[in-house]
């Protein structure tokens, strides 16, 4: 598996060449996912992926999830479709994915690493690409196997989440230039951080919810006074 | 404005923080019948079962009123109710639909002493001798139909039964060898069982003891001695009450449990034992059963149904009866839930304070401990139905009973069984591809794989032939054109050598 960028013969700036530095970037995740520690830090330090791509695989990554709760045989998922909402879905896992992204750039300051946030989130939805290319055939193979067959399905399923895991592990490791022990006390100062932000978040709309009932009450008072 | 950013606040934490944010509702139920669905919710269903007539005392032309009856016992079209306050048992007949008093019983003629002393549960033998809980005399009473003394069996002498308490029957079953299976009051370590000639012989079908790690872990080191001895030991509980069913295997309901030990089956509040005090309940459902699946803890008519008693039909069709709710819920032998109706009420058809549930063929009796009355319910067209297809689906009468089952989803199209019932049939006549939309309709997932599989052997024999081709397509085209490029590469090179020289 070769690491090749394929160079551009269009004109630096240009569509084309934004274009194909695109597509390499996004071909470069079949080297991430195979080589992460070549790959990992090759897409940050050597500025092989680009920010499309990460979105690409966020985007991917959601698609995959909610395709996976609809179209997955009733066997092996049934999700409660008539109280489903596509919307919430995305966000229970969105929202998370931001906070820890940003409550591990927070850290990473503390903890000396030298990924930037743009880094820090590009490797992290390079690393989510496995659930993608393991989990959408599995939706086709659940409509093709009977009940029986579910360890082949939770199988794959687990390849899929562990891989993943793994990914996210050597993302954190190479993009920060840490050792392996200290990679994993600041994934759960990680987790730690994601809770005291969204502490934080609950406080802030709490304020500001009473601030603006402040408001609000001193006009109607004013209003009240002057009619 | 304050608070809709509140919600608004709440709402986008609950998008953060909860995967799947389903509705779990309450289970109260607005209907007097139901059912549930494959989510656990309610569905509204026809009512199974219609009130027949409410027997009171004045119905049965007692002088002295019924007061704390504690049981009931049918035998054939006798019913029997055991009148613990006014120490007497009271021998319905029902004849044409009519109950008429024949006979009450309160003496035993050669017994010591001779009358009952709160009685507070009645059992009959193959032979028809009868066998009554003298509670307060600490005694079981054995006497033939014509209410001579038999025998009587006292509290055991074996250094196995704590000699400190007294013996209290509560209540007891007799099989058909005249075995007697005795629940006495605080006595824990399961059923006192008496042999045909009298003699005890041990205890079966104990409550196995329960103790999570962090119990074990919290009383070994985190307690000092004094203050274990101040803390409940681990003992095991009692059962609340018992049924034997006509192969002999004895129902057992059980209220004393921690509401979290229901949510993973753990609390088993209705058994099944066989002769060795094994649970051998059948649960085939998505959810065990354990009568009302939602609750709300704080009001006090609302929690987890507690199953005061429990009977169990002839076709092994069991219904327990809930005291938190007055509610009954019937199970088939598959332990799906046929049905659930009743409610705690004045009114006809609810209750004040269940206590007791006996059948007559499909009628169902239930006793009211305060309300001093017994309800008869007989079961409707929409109920009759479900039994019907269930005995028919029994005695192999398959595609009668998916016959009437396609009549109960007339009925009600919220059935899961009838759909599954249906499916069934549709599987033995080989009309696989249909079975299998009557069992995803019913998230029948083990049905439906096995409907599919068969489906699918029929698919790929009858396509043996694409199939193959486009198998071997699939894997013959990439050969050849890699054999193509491989050869153009040769021959390229062969060129470019020719061409050097």
């Amino acid at each position: 598996m070769s690491a090749r960028s394929t160079e551009s013969n269009a004109a630096p700036g240009s569509f084309r060449a934004k274009w194909d530095k695109y597509v390499d970037s996004v071909r470069y995740a079949k080297h991430v996912i195979f080589r992460p520690f070549d790959g990992f830090w090759d897409l940050v330090h050597e500025h092989r992926g680009t920010l499309g791509a990460a979105h690409t695989f966020l985007f991917l990554f959601l698609l995959t999830y909610i395709l996976k709760l609809m179209f997955t045989n009733f066997q092996f998922i049934s999700a409660p479709l008539q109280y489903i909402n596509i919307y919430e879905q995305c966000g229970s896992l969105l929202i998370p994915f931001l906070i820890i992204c940003l409550s591990n750039w927070c850290l990473s300051t503390l903890f000396d690493g030298k990924g930037h946030l743009t880094d820090i989130y590009m490797a992290l939805c390079y690393a989510l690409v496995p659930f993608v290319i393991i989990q959408l055939p599995m939706i086709v193979i659940s409509n093709l196997i009977s009940f029986d067959e579910a360890a082949y399905y939770s199988v794959m399923n687990a390849v899929s989440i562990i891989w993943c895991c793994f990914l996210v592990y050597v993302a954190l490791l190479e993009v920060h230039d840490y050792s392996p022990a200290k990679t994993l006390i600041f994934i759960v100062a990680t987790i730690f951080g994601a809770l005291v932000i969204l502490f934080l978040i609950l406080v802030f709309f709490s304020l500001l919810s009473d601030a603006a009932a402040f408001f609000i009450s001193l006009y109607r008072e004013i209003a009240f006074r002057l009619y | 404005m304050k608070t809709i950013i509140r919600l608004l606040v709440v709402l986008a934490l609950a998008l953060a923080l909860c995967p799947a944010a389903l509705a779990a509702e309450d289970g109260y139920s607005t209907s007097y019948t139901y059912n549930y669905d494959y989510w656990g919710d309610i569905r509204e269903s026809p009512d199974a079962y219609r009130v027949d007539q409410v027997l009171y005392s004045t119905s049965l032309g007692l002088e002295t009123p019924m007061n704390k009856p504690q049981s009931l016992f049918v035998s054939g079209d006798d019913l029997y109710i055991c009148d613990t306050g006014n120490n007497r048992i009271l021998q319905v007949r029902r004849e044409n639909g009519e109950f008429s008093l024949t006979r009450i019983i309160d003496k035993v003629a050669g017994a010591q002493p001779e009358t009952f002393n709160s009685p507070s549960d009645i059992g009959m033998d193959a032979e028809g001798n009868l066998y009554v809980a003298d509670t307060n005399n600490n005694r079981v009473v054995k006497m033939d139909a014509q209410l001579n003394f038999m025998r009587e069996y006292l509290k055991p002498d074996d250094t196995t039964f704590d000699q400190n308490l007294s013996f209290l029957p509560k209540r007891l079953v007799v099989d058909t060898s005249g075995r007697v299976f005795v629940l006495a009051t605080n006595v824990n370590k399961g059923l006192v069982k008496f042999e045909t000639d009298g003699s005890f012989t041990g205890f079966i079908g104990a409550n196995p003891v329960t103790i999570t790690m962090w119990d074990y872990v919290w009383k070994s080191f985190f307690t000092t001695k004094a203050q274990r001895s101040q803390q409940a030991s681990f003992v095991p509980t009692e059962y609340e009450n018992i049924y034997i069913d006509s192969e002999g295997f004895i129902y057992a309901t059980n209220v004393n449990f921690e509401e979290y030990d229901l949510l993973y089956d753990n609390a088993k509040p209705i058994r099944r034992l066989n002769s060795i005090g094994n649970d051998i309940l059948v649960k085939n459902d998505h959810y065990p059963p354990i009568g009302e699946l939602y609750w709300v803890e704080e009001s006090t008519d609302k929690g987890p149904s507690k199953f005061k008693d429990i009977t169990v039909f002839d076709n092994d069709i069991y219904v327990a009866f809930d005291r938190t709710r007055g509610r009954l819920f019937g199970y088939d032998p598959q332990g799906i839930m046929l049905w659930a109706f009743g409610t705690k009420d004045n009114s006809e058809g609810s209750f004040l304070s269940p206590i007791s549930l006996e059948h007559m063929g499909t009628d169902l009796l239930a006793l009211d401990e305060n309300g001093c009355s017994i309800t008869v319910f007989t079961p409707t067209e929409y109920g009759s139905l479900i039994y019907k297809a269930s005995d028919e689906y029994l005695t192999g009468k398959y595609d009668e009973s998916a016959d009437t089952w396609r009549e109960v989803l007339k009925f009600n199209a919220n059935y899961n069984l009838a759909y599954i019932g249906i499916g069934r049939s549709l599987m033995r006549q080989e009309n696989y591809e249909e079975a299998m939309e009557y069992f995803k309709m019913a998230f029948d997932r083990e049905n439906y794989g096995r409907a599919y599989r068969y489906y699918r052997k029929q698919l790929v024999e009858r396509n043996i032939v694409p199939l193959v081709i486009v198998v071997a397509a699939l894997l013959i085209v990439p050969l050849i054109i890699g054999r193509i490029k491989a050869m153009r590469q040769e021959v390229e090179a062969y060129e470019r050598k020719k061409h050097r020289k």
